[in-house]
């Protein structure tokens, strides 16, 4: 984006109002009839998220950007418990989306969240295989086979709790060779042909193209993960957080369906 | 030392305010971590089972990767330093590819050891084809990323060293008509001694605190590959006391280490 930096807000904030009016035909390409943005809208916000929806949110920044011209929406990716930690310690954030309501309470018991956080999608474990599944899984009981190369998220981050619970849930003694710091690096190990399977999200299957492929399994359906956003309480800009919050739950469906998620 | 006493040997007075901030800067965080560690807790946290297993595999592991870096380190640092005669650009590539892992963040690091020696490296394949070997994820994989990122700090360590060794002193050696080898093992070495020493130490210390290279390229398995710092990260998502308090230990120890290596074979060495 070649959006200018903060330095112009005022100028930014001018433009908007002046193209208030002529704004129909740039907004045309989204769908929706009534772009009246409020003119209140401008400025920057840094939304903090977890690392599988660095697919849908970017796509959805752009579509916010333009049909709230003068506003731009950063991003933060990464493990959501880190990123909960960073917000608890105070890092300037104004939007969080995590990948589990479990990680969002940490962030609400410290008073951080400006509004009750709202859940905008849900998500499913999968087992991830290399291309040509050279390790011949088939599904979550091979999970238990000691020769075949197996990692999973550590427990202490939402994939690994979600993958205790279906073992526990398949009565399988899982037998894995690490315990991944986050589902990128689960992601990574299967990706390059190192792990012979691990347990990812749906999503991340999706992400990943024709380099993995993605094996479902029964359990998975009493394992879902929530993904609930807030506005924090910390913002500079509590308008436009808000207004971020409110497009993703009103309008994200469709993007965050695409890419995987299951609707909330 | 008598140098202390010396003022032509004391620091202009400007320097003082720059020093303050750098003390302040390195000295600071730790001493945050301390102040903020729960010490009431220490015990429990360090007899909850995860703490003293990746205590003993980062002991264990740095040691041998230092040990490795010596062996690969000395005759590698020798080679550079000699390597006068070699036209100029070869001897600053050279030198480059050597420091490459200093500035490589150690992830990549480990993604370029996974391409090397992964199941489907260029060398790993045809040994998990051939012998069925496979490197990642074993502890052997945690010492081989260690030695990659703590093996610049020994060969850089010790080519400094011989750099100020004084020349004449092998010419002297070899006109009393001693060979090469001899050269290298009865006046090159101990010479350097010091040098390999400092290395050494640098080399545990940057291996004991390797997480990047060893995350990626080892995994994370309590007990084979799960070191401290690995630990710690872990921790910090569910239990941020905890992982204050591995990285108190991992500090502790650290210091400990360096101090008591520092007595026994650095003394009167680098001030």
């Amino acid at each position: 984006m070649s959006r200018r930096p903060s330095l112009v807000p005022v100028a930014a904030a001018t433009l908007v109002l002046l193209a208030g009016c002529a704004q129909g035909g740039s907004g045309a390409a989204s769908s929706s009839p009534t772009p009246s943005a409020s003119p209140s809208l401008s400025g920057s916000i840094t939304v903090d998220a977890a690392a599988s929806l660095n697919e849908v949110f970017p796509e959805l920044a752009t579509e916010f950007q333009q049909r709230h011209p003068g506003t731009r929406v950063v991003f933060s990716f990464g493990g959501s418990s880190t990123l909960a930690a960073q917000i608890v310690s105070g890092a300037p954030v104004d939007v969080f989306a995590a990948a589990s309501t479990k990680t969002m309470r940490t962030v609400q018991d410290a008073q951080r969240t400006a509004a009750d956080p709202v859940v905008i999608a849900r998500n499913r474990l999968e087992i991830a295989v290399p291309k040509g599944d050279p390790g011949k899984v088939t599904g979550l009981a091979d999970f238990a086979d000691a020769a075949k190369t197996i990692v999973v998220c550590d427990e202490t981050v939402p994939c690994g709790a979600a993958a205790q619970q279906v073992f526990s849930l398949g009565k399988i003694a899982a037998k894995p060779d690490s315990y991944e710091p986050d589902v990128t690096a689960v992601l990574t190990k299967v990706r390059t042909g190192e792990a012979d399977a691990g347990l990812v999200y749906v999503t991340d299957v999706v992400a990943a193209g024709d380099q993995v492929q993605g094996i479902p399994f029964a359990e998975s359906d009493r394992a879902i993960t929530d993904y609930p956003i807030a506005a924090l309480t910390d913002s500079k800009n509590a308008s436009l957080a808000q207004a971020w919050v409110d497009f993703v739950v009103a309008e994200g469906g469709p993007d965050l369906e695409a890419a995987g998620f299951l609707a909330p | 030392m008598s140098r202390r006493a010396d003022p032509a040997a004391r620091a202009p007075r400007a320097l003082l305010l720059p020093a303050a901030l750098g003390v302040l800067l390195l000295i600071g965080p730790l001493v945050a971590l301390l102040i903020r560690a729960p010490w009431g807790d220490l015990p429990s946290i360090l007899a909850g089972g995860t703490v003293l297993p990746a205590l003993g595999l980062s002991l264990g592991t740095a040691a041998i990767s230092a040990g490795l870096c010596v062996v690969l380190g000395v005759p590698l640092a020798v080679v550079l330093a000699g390597a006068d005669g070699w036209p100029a650009p070869a001897r600053r590539l050279a030198r480059a590819l050597v420091t490459t892992p200093l500035v490589l963040p150690p992830v990549v690091g480990g993604i370029a050891l996974l391409l090397l020696l992964g199941r489907v490296g260029l060398i790993g394949e045809p040994l998990y084809r051939g012998f069925g070997v496979t490197i990642p994820f074993t502890t052997a994989a945690v010492v081989i990323a260690q030695t990659f990122v703590g093996l610049p700090f020994l060969v850089l360590g010790v080519e400094g060293a011989l750099r100020g060794v004084d020349a004449r002193q092998q010419a002297a050696a070899a006109v009393l008509g001693a060979g090469a080898w001899t050269r290298f093992a009865r006046v090159t070495l101990p010479l350097a001694a010091p040098g390999v020493a400092a290395g050494a130490v640098l080399a545990f210390a940057r291996a004991l605190g390797e997480f990047g290279a060893t995350i990626t390229f080892a995994g994370s398995l309590p007990a084979a590959t799960q070191t401290l710092p690995v630990a710690a990260y872990l921790a910090l998502n569910s239990d941020p006391a905890a992982a204050i308090a591995i990285s108190v230990v991992l500090v502790l120890v650290s210091l400990g280490v360096l101090v008591a290596l520092r007595d026994r074979w650095l003394r009167g060495i680098a001030g």
